[in-house]
C-alpha cells in the first residue's frame, strides 16, 4: 500500500493537471496487479467496500491511547484519518511490513461484519504511517484528492498510448481490478470485449466560433440549432440495459429514474438534459438553477420528481436500434432522430428545433436575442458531418450569446497555485450598494483567469502596493470611491443565491478587461445585477 | 533550596539571580548565556555574552561585530563558575554550535536544553544527556502526532522527483541557519553531486559551515545580475521559506515548491502553503524522542518551555513525573 499512499500524498499537493496525470501514469505503469486496478477504482469512485464508521476508528484508538492526548492531537490536525494514522502505535515487537493494496482490499471484502474491528486493528498495526492514512481514507470512504475519473482515464490513455475516447467507451463494461484493461494498455493482450452493450461513447464536441472563422464558410452548408443551458447527456438503451451518462462518461442514471423509465426506444441518443416541460407538452423549459436541484444525487424523492421533472431535448443519434449510425451525415441522422423522438414519451423527450437562417449576419442577430431565456447560444453543424468523438475543428461550432459584463472593484486577492504561487492571481470583486444609508462595496464574485500575463503583473503589483489587511494567503486591498482598481468582469449567467451575502451568484466569471481609466465610484451597482436576474425571470 | 530559587522565568527570560545571568533572554540584559544562534534565542544588544565559539561566530555574521559588549567563548564540556554558580555547556544536536546549558548550585542541577534533537546530523555534534534535577525541555513538536520519518528517505523523495520532473526547477524552502546546510549535506550523502543553487540570504552561513570543515559541495548563487539569464531547469535551488511567496521565485521555470520542515508532516500545513513536495526534516525532537529523552534523563522535575506544552505536561503526569509549563514568551513556536 506504500506506493499508493505516496501517490495520494503527491496528488493532493500537485495543483497542475499535467503533473497529476504523470504521477498517475507512472503509478499505473509500475504498480502490480491487482493493486493498481483497485487504486484506479478508488480514485474513479468505482470501488465497492463495506465502509467503516469513523466512530469505530476512534474507539480502536482509545483502546490504547489517553483520551486527553488524543483530543489535543485531533484538535491540532483536524482530520480524523490523518490524526489516527499519525498517533497510532503498534504493540512493541510488531513487525511492519507493507500490505499490497490489492491484498488489503480483498481481505476487507472477505471480512464479515463481526470481524471488521479486529481486521482493521491488525491492518493499522502492520502498516506504516502514510499507508495507514491511505487505508483509513479508503475504509472510511472518501479519498477527496482532487482527481476526477476523467483525469484517471487520461492517465491510462497516456500510459498505454491510446486515445482517451477508447477508454471511455470501454469503461462501463469493465470492473475492478480492471485486469484486462491493464493487459491491453501494456500491449500484452487484445482490447477487451465488452459484455455490457449500453456503454458510453465519447461525445462529439464543438469549437467556439473564432474571429473570422465564419468568413470562409457558406451558410448553406450548415444547420443551426439553439444551444440550451442544461447538461449534455448521452442516453443508451441497448440489449435491455438503460444508462444515462454525463458528457464526460460519468453514469448519472440514479438521479434521473423518470427519464430512464420513459425511454422505450432502442438506441443511443445525445441531447441536453433539462427540467420543466417539453415543447411537445407546451410548457416552459426551466433554468439551470432548477436543474441543479436534480444534479449530484444518488437517489431522488417523489417530491423532487414532481417539482423538477426532467427531460431530454435530443440533439443527435449515435445508434439507431443496434446499428451504429455515427458514420452517416448529420441530415440523415437528424431524420432518424426525429422519427425516434416522435414515438417517444412526450413528457420526457423532444427534438431540439433547427433555426432557419440565410446569412451569418441574420444568425448573429438571432443569437443576440434568443426566444427563450434558457438558451445560451447557437450550435452550427455541417450538414454532411459524421458523428466524430472529441473536439475536431470544422464540422461543429458553438456560438455563444454575448456574455454579460459589469464593472466591479477589486476587493481581495489571494495567491495562486503552482506556477502562480508568487502572484496574487485570484480576485474577489464587488459592486456598490447602500447598507445602513452608506455607500458600501459588497463582494459579488471571484475570478482567476481572463487576463494576460502582462495584466497579471499589473494586478499583482497593485495588490502588493495597496494591501490594507491580510488574512492568511488573502490580502484586502484599497477600494475607496476615488482610489482602487476597476475590472470589467464577463460572465455567462446570473442567479439568485442564498449562499452569497450579496444574494447573487455569477456563472463562469472572468476578468475581461482592466479598467484603469475608471474610478471605483464609476463601477456598477448591485441593483444592476438584480435587474439582470429579474429580466431573466420575467422573460 | 527549591529549584525555582536557582532559575526562574522573568520578563526578559530565564534568570539566575545568584549567578546574575539570563539564558536566551528576549530583551537586552547585562549578561546572557546563549544556547544557539537562531534569532529568537540569540538576540543582539546584550552587555556580555557567553556561548560556544560557533554560536558567537554566527551571531557576528548575523548582527555584525558590535552585536554585544564583550563575548566569551565556552567549549562544549567546559565548566565555569559565575558568582559561585557552576555553569556547563553540553552538545544539543540542534544546529552548528548549539548547546544545552547546565546550572548547578547548592546541590541542585538544572539543565536548559534550548532547542535540541536526537538524530544524527552531519552538520553538528550530537545531543548528550546530562543527569539533572530539573530538565527544561522545548516542546515544538510536543504532540503525539509528530513522528518524523527517516530524513534520508525524505531526501530521496526529492531526488526521485528530480528524475520524475527533470524539466522543473526544484525550489526548496529551508531556514537559513541549520536546516539549509543539513538538507545540502543530506543530499550529498545520498550521492547528489551537482551544483546546488542558493539564495543570497544563505551565502554567508553556508560559507561559514564550509569554513568549519562541513563539506557542502559546490554551491552557486541563485541570485543573478539583472542582465543574466540562466536556465534552472532540473536543478535544486535552496532559499529561506519566505522567499518563495516573493517575486524572487519568478526567475525559475515551472518551479516545484518544496519545504523542508517538521511541520510538513501535517498535510493541511503543506497544502496551505502551496507546497507540492513536503520534506519532513526537522531540527527538533519528535514526540517519541522528547518522551524518550525525559525517560532517559529521569529528572526529578520537567519544565516545558515553548511549543505545545500542554500535551507534554499531560504525558509527564501520566508517567508520574512532576511537570509544569513555563509560559515563556518571545520564542518562535513555528520557526522550523
Amino acid at each position: 500500500m506504500h506506493a499508493f499512499a505516496e501517490l495520494l500524498d503527491r496528488l493532493v499537493l500537485s495543483p497542475q493537471r499535467n503533473a497529476k496525470i504523470r504521477l498517475l501514469a507512472d503509478y499505473f505503469r509500475t504498480a502490480p496487479d491487482p493493486s493498481r486496478g483497485y487504486a484506479l477504482a478508488a480514485i474513479a469512485g468505482t470501488l465497492s467496500l463495506n465502509t467503516v464508521k469513523p466512530a469505530m476508528i476512534r474507539d480502536l484508538l482509545l483502546e490504547r491511547m489517553d483520551a486527553v492526548l488524543f483530543q489535543y492531537s485531533y484538535d491540532y490536525v483536524g482530520d480524523l484519518a490523518e490524526t489516527v494514522s499519525l498517533v497510532w502505535e503498534p504493540p512493541v515487537g510488531t513487525v511492519q511490513s507493507d500490505i499490497p493494496l490489492g491484498a488489503a482490499i480483498e481481505r476487507l471484502q472477505m471480512t464479515g461484519r463481526a470481524d471488521v474491528r479486529s481486521v482493521v486493528r491488525d491492518m493499522l498495526d502492520h502498516l506504516d504511517t502514510s499507508a495507514r492514512f491511505a487505508f483509513l481514507k479508503l475504509v472510511t470512504g472518501g479519498l477527496r484528492i482532487g482527481v476526477s475519473a476523467k483525469l484517471a482515464k487520461q492517465a491510462l490513455a497516456d500510459m498505454g498510448g491510446k486515445d482517451v475516447a477508447e477508454i471511455e467507451t470501454l469503461w462501463h463494461g469493465l470492473s475492478p481490478p480492471y485486469l484486462p484493461l491493464f493487459r491491453w494498455l501494456l500491449g500484452e493482450a487484445e482490447k477487451p470485449e465488452l459484455s455490457t452493450p449500453a456503454v458510453f461513447h465519447s461525445v462529439m464536441l464543438a469549437n467556439p466560433v473564432g474571429e473570422g472563422d465564419l468568413d470562409a464558410l457558406d451558410p448553406r452548408d450548415f444547420a443551426a440549432e439553439w444551444k440550451w443551458d442544461g447538461i449534455r447527456v448521452q442516453l443508451a438503451n441497448i440489449g435491455g440495459v438503460k444508462r444515462l451518462y454525463s458528457r464526460s462518461g460519468d453514469e448519472i442514471s440514479g438521479a434521473f429514474p423518470d427519464v430512464l423509465e420513459a425511454a422505450d426506444f432502442t438506441g443511443v441518443i445525445d441531447g441536453e438534459l433539462l427540467v420543466g416541460g417539453t415543447a411537445r407538452t407546451n410548457r416552459a423549459t426551466r433554468s439551470f438553477a432548477d436543474l441543479q436541484q436534480r444534479l449530484n444525487r444518488k437517489t431522488v424523492s417523489h417530491k423532487l420528481l414532481d417539482a423538477y421533472p426532467a427531460f431530454i431535448r435530443a440533439y443527435d443519434i449515435l445508434f439507431s436500434g443496434e446499428e451504429d449510425v455515427r458514420p452517416q451525415g448529420f441530415v440523415t441522422r437528424r431524420a432518424m432522430l426525429a422519427d425516434l423522438v416522435e414515438s417517444a414519451a412526450p413528457q420526457h423527450f423532444d427534438l431540439s428545433p433547427l433555426v432557419p437562417f440565410s446569412s451569418w449576419e441574420e444568425l448573429d442577430r438571432l443569437r443576440a436575442d434568443p426566444p427563450d431565456p434558457v438558451i445560451e447560444g447557437i450550435m452550427l453543424k455541417r450538414l454532411d458531418s459524421p458523428y466524430t468523438p472529441g473536439r475536431v475543428k470544422g464540422p461543429w461550432f458553438k456560438w455563444k450569446r454575448a456574455p454579460f459584463n459589469i464593472d466591479a472593484v477589486l476587493m481581495y486577492a489571494q495567491r495562486g497555485h503552482g506556477k502562480r504561487s508568487s502572484y496574487y492571481s485570484d480576485y474577489t470583486f464587488g459592486v456598490w450598494t447602500v447598507i445602513d444609508g452608506k455607500e458600501t462595496l459588497v463582494p459579488v464574485g471571484k475570478a482567476y483567469f481572463g487576463f494576460t500575463d502582462a495584466e497579471l503583473e499589473l494586478l499583482d503589483r497593485f495588490v502588493r502596493d495597496n494591501t490594507t489587511d491580510r488574512f492568511g494567503p488573502v490580502r484586502a486591498v484599497r477600494a475607496e470611491p476615488d482610489f482602487g482598481f476597476v475590472v470589467e468582469v464577463a460572465f455567462e449567467g446570473i442567479n439568485r443565491s442564498t449562499r452569497h451575502k450579496s444574494g447573487v451568484a455569477m456563472r463562469f466569471p472572468r476578468i475581461a478587461r482592466l479598467r484603469q481609466d475608471k474610478l471605483p465610484r464609476d463601477a456598477d451597482r448591485l441593483e444592476t445585477l438584480q435587474a439582470m436576474i429579474e429580466a431573466r425571470e420575467g422573460a | 533550596m527549591k529549584p525555582d530559587a536557582l532559575l526562574y522565568p522573568a520578563p526578559k527570560g530565564l534568570y539566575c539571580q545568584i549567578g546574575d545571568f539570563y539564558i536566551d533572554p528576549v530583551q537586552p540584559v547585562e549578561r546572557a548565556l546563549i544556547t544557539h544562534g537562531h534569532s529568537d534565542h540569540a538576540r543582539a544588544g546584550h552587555g556580555q555574552v557567553l556561548a560556544t565559539r560557533e554560536t558567537l561566530d554566527i551571531m557576528r555574521i548575523r548582527y555584525g561585530d558590535g552585536f554585544c559588549g564583550t563575548s566569551q567563548a565556552v567549549e562544549l564540556g567546559e565548566r565555569l563558575t559565575l558568582n559561585g554558580v557552576e555553569v556547563g555547556f553540553h552538545p544539543a544536536g540542534h544546529v552548528l554550535g548549539s548547546a544545552q546549558i547546565s546550572v548547578h548550585a547548592n546541590g541542585i542541577r538544572i539543565v536548559v536544553s534550548g532547542d535540541y534533537k536526537r538524530r544524527r546530523d552531519p552538520t553538528c555534534t550530537g545531543f548528550e544527556p546530562v543527569a539533572c534535577d530539573v530538565f527544561i525541555t522545548e516542546a515544538t513538536f510536543g504532540l503525539p502526532v509528530f513522528h518524523h520519518p527517516d530524513d534520508r528517505a525524505e531526501t530521496r523523495k526529492l531526488l526521485t522527483s528530480l528524475t520524475q520532473f527533470p524539466e522543473r526547477t526544484h525550489v526548496v524552502g529551508a531556514y537559513a541557519l541549520g536546516k539549509a546546510q543539513r538538507v545540502i549535506a543530506l543530499l550529498r550523502e545520498e550521492g547528489y553531486h551537482q551544483p546546488i543553487f542558493i539564495h543570497g540570504a544563505l551565502q554567508r552561513l553556508c560559507d561559514y559551515y564550509q569554513s568549519q570543515g562541513i563539506d557542502l559541495g559546490e554551491l552557486r548563487p541563485a541570485t543573478l545580475a539583472a542582465d543574466e539569464k540562466q536556465d534552472f531547469r532540473g536543478t535544486i535551488v535552496i532559499g529561506p521559506p519566505a522567499a518563495f511567496a516573493d517575486r524572487w521565485s519568478r526567475r525559475f521555470t515551472d518551479p516545484i515548491a518544496i519545504f523542508a520542515s517538521g511541520w510538513m508532516l501535517i498535510r493541511q500545513r503543506a497544502k496551505q502553503r502551496g507546497v507540492e513536495l513536503p520534506l519532513v526534516i526537522s531540527d527538533h525532537c519528535d514526540w517519541a524522542e522528547l518522551t524518550e529523552t525525559i525517560t532517559e534523563i529521569a529528572p526529578g522535575e520537567v519544565w516545558v518551555t515553548h511549543g505545545r506544552e500542554e500535551a507534554l505536561v499531560r504525558w509527564c503526569e501520566l508517567q508520574g513525573i512532576a511537570a509544569r509549563p513555563l509560559h515563556l514568551v518571545g520564542y518562535d513556536d513555528e520557526g522550523e
